[in-house]
């Protein structure tokens, strides 16, 4: 006790700076955790959330109405296909990437190259969506003038369901690969360069030392972040599906971060929308804590 | 020897595959920013005809001095420069208090405190809730509701923290003989050696808020106080349907076309001319971050 308040005094000035960073985490983090019970509650205008009767089937009311709601499923399975088709197509390209880039002999030409592929990931959603548009739009957009000037039919990048899954991956691949490629670039650097003189004495070519070194020796990067990006497969961006969808293609496009917005903050039924965010954020932290475990068994280092 | 000679020689064909291949990609970068760029300045004859491309057929600053000349884009770009400004330094101090106290190993509560912040980390509470509390606040349509939600990001905080870790403790221990307080040791010997890592988390910091517009979405509920990117937003899906366009009296469509490349351009081009001169600093805090220890 006495050991406490000694450590407690030498510290105080630690103390009085940690303050504000914990007051803004209980404030803005852990407060909003009271309004959970809301899923479990009929919400009520100006009732304190601890006052609020509690839902029918013991509380699970607005669970079980989530998953009888078509909306609702449509936008889990989007989610999940999305984030899915993001995976496939966004992984490996920032690691190919990098293996280019690892490639490049000329200093001067690979740090404009780095440059100019991170510009992408400086800008937001609204505007790669408008770049988005600018491109692929039906009578005006760069790709179709193309294809129509080859006297081709016009491609409906943006209003045909099918279509639009491919544009959203694709300008998602867009915006990340370069900014992604950053932590591979510097697990490659890493290597040690004795590993890559060895294998030039044995007569290794090019392909064989990226087979052989570079990519065993990023292994656990990749699968560091494989696993981290397998345990968000349910995690759902707001601002990225919100500035891409339009009412042509809501049935790809509807995803849970944006079901929530427009049922909850739009809609106003919030028991039901806080009950959906609820699922979404046990489920992903149940995959968090398997995709460590999993990455753990596999004998690589895990995430924490 | 010649043997060495033609393997040699394919050592250079290599080079030059790869050399192409990195100049694709970077024009994959670039042609829609270009196409872009080109459509704003445009004349709008030749946009109705869609004969642009990725130069600009009858040339002319039209789109710019509308956008420029219109209140509402400069009052929100003012206002969004102002709030990046706010956000940058009030989340950079937030981020130096929280993770310079954690590196001291023997600090009573310290793996309660890193218990509290890493399970921020994990769950969240929902959108709903974080609306919910707003509200109750009395922040929705604050303008504070922009500024403080974000102004500590976890992720970011333990960037800082492995970059404080790699400062010797010998420099502190040093400071300490000579009898100087925590948080001068943090001004005059943690602050100082840790310009890359403040440059890095400036931009972060700066980039998300230039470039977020959900929380204004959700929260703002006056649209004087609506960011850049969120005017943005609004213009670019309301200006398709044409009521909206006559009413705002762009009737011609070529320009409607044109007018909105050049709000694209404008509201991108300030972090466009930022970011590669901080590229040094960012990659290492990139790095940094995916280095946890």
């Amino acid at each position: 006790m006495k050991n406490t308040g000694k450590a407690v005094k030498k510290y105080w000035q630690l103390y009085l700076l940690l303050l504000l960073p914990l007051l803004y985490l209980i404030i803005f983090k852990y407060i909003p955790m009271v309004y959970i019970q809301i899923a479990f509650k009929e919400y009520k205008i100006g009732m304190s959330p601890f006052e609020m009767p509690l839902a029918s089937n013991h509380g699970f009311k607005y669970f079980i109405k989530a998953f009888s709601n078509k909306d609702f499923l449509n936008a889990l399975r989007n989610t999940l296909l999305l984030n899915l088709l993001d995976l496939i197509a966004g992984f490996p390209a920032p690691i190919i990437f990098a293996l280019i880039l690892n490639e490049l002999t000329f200093k001067r030409f690979k740090k404009v190259t780095q440059t100019i592929a991170y510009m992408p990931h400086f800008l937001s959603w609204v505007i790669v969506s408008s770049l988005a548009l600018q491109l692929f739009a039906p009578t005006n957009g760069f790709v179709n003038q193309i294809i129509s000037n080859f006297g081709g039919e016009p491609i409906p990048f943006l209003n045909d369901p099918a279509h639009w899954v491919a544009t959203y991956i694709f300008m998602g691949v867009w915006q990340s690969f370069g900014w992604n490629s950053i932590v591979y670039l510097a697990a490659i650097a890493g290597i040690s360069p004795e590993l890559y003189e060895a294998a030039s004495v044995d007569g290794a070519g090019r392909f064989s030392k990226m087979w052989h070194i570079t990519l065993p020796g990023i292994r656990p990067t990749i699968v560091v972040l494989l696993i981290m990006n397998l345990g968000n497969i349910l995690g759902s961006s707001f601002d990225r599906p919100y500035a891409f969808q339009n009412n042509m293609v809501m049935n790809v496009a509807n995803v849970i971060a944006t079901y929530v917005y427009k049922n909850g903050i739009k809609g106003l039924q919030f028991s039901l929308t806080t009950a959906v965010g609820l699922f979404q954020s046990i489920i992903c932290v149940i995959f968090l804590l398997l995709a460590n475990w999993i990455s753990r068994r596999l004998g690589e280092r895990g995430i924490w | 020897m010649n043997d060495r000679i033609i393997k040699s020689s394919k050592t250079k064909a290599g080079d030059w595959i790869f050399v192409i291949i990195c100049v694709v990609v970077c024009l994959i970068c670039i042609l829609p920013m270009l196409n872009l760029l080109a459509k704003s300045l445009s004349g709008s004859d030749f946009l109705v005809k869609h004969e642009v491309y990725l130069i600009p057929k009858g040339f002319n600053l039209e789109a710019y001095n509308t956008v420029l000349k219109d209140p509402k884009y400069l009052r929100a770009f003012v206002w969004t420069v102002v709030l990046t400004v706010i956000c940058t330094l009030v989340s950079l101090v937030m981020t130096a208090i929280c993770a310079y106290p954690l590196i001291y190993q023997d600090l009573k509560g310290r793996g309660f405190f890193n218990i509290i912040i890493t399970i921020t980390m994990f769950f969240n509470a929902g959108t709903i809730p974080n609306y919910l509390l707003m509200n109750s606040l009395g922040l929705l349509s604050n303008p504070l509701v922009l500024i403080l939600p974000g102004c500590l990001s976890v992720y970011n905080m333990i960037i800082m923290r492995s970059f404080f870790y790699g400062i010797p403790d010998s420099l502190r221990e040093s400071a300490q003989i000579d009898g100087a307080s925590y948080i001068k040791i943090l001004f005059s010997i943690y602050l100082p050696l840790s310009k890359p890592v403040m440059a890095t988390l400036a931009l972060f910091y700066a980039v998300g808020r230039w470039n977020g517009y959900s929380d204004a979405l959700m929260y703002m509920k006056d649209k004087k106080y609506y960011p850049l990117q969120l005017l943005l937003y609004n213009v670019i899906n309301n200006i398709n349907s044409i009521e909206v366009a006559t009413q705002e009296g762009f009737s011609t469509p070529g320009l409607n076309e044109s007018l909105k490349a050049a709000i694209v351009m404008f509201s991108t081009i300030p972090i466009l001319c930022i970011y590669p001169w901080l590229q040094k600093y960012f990659i290492h805090g990139v790095t940094l971050g995916a280095v946890k220890e």
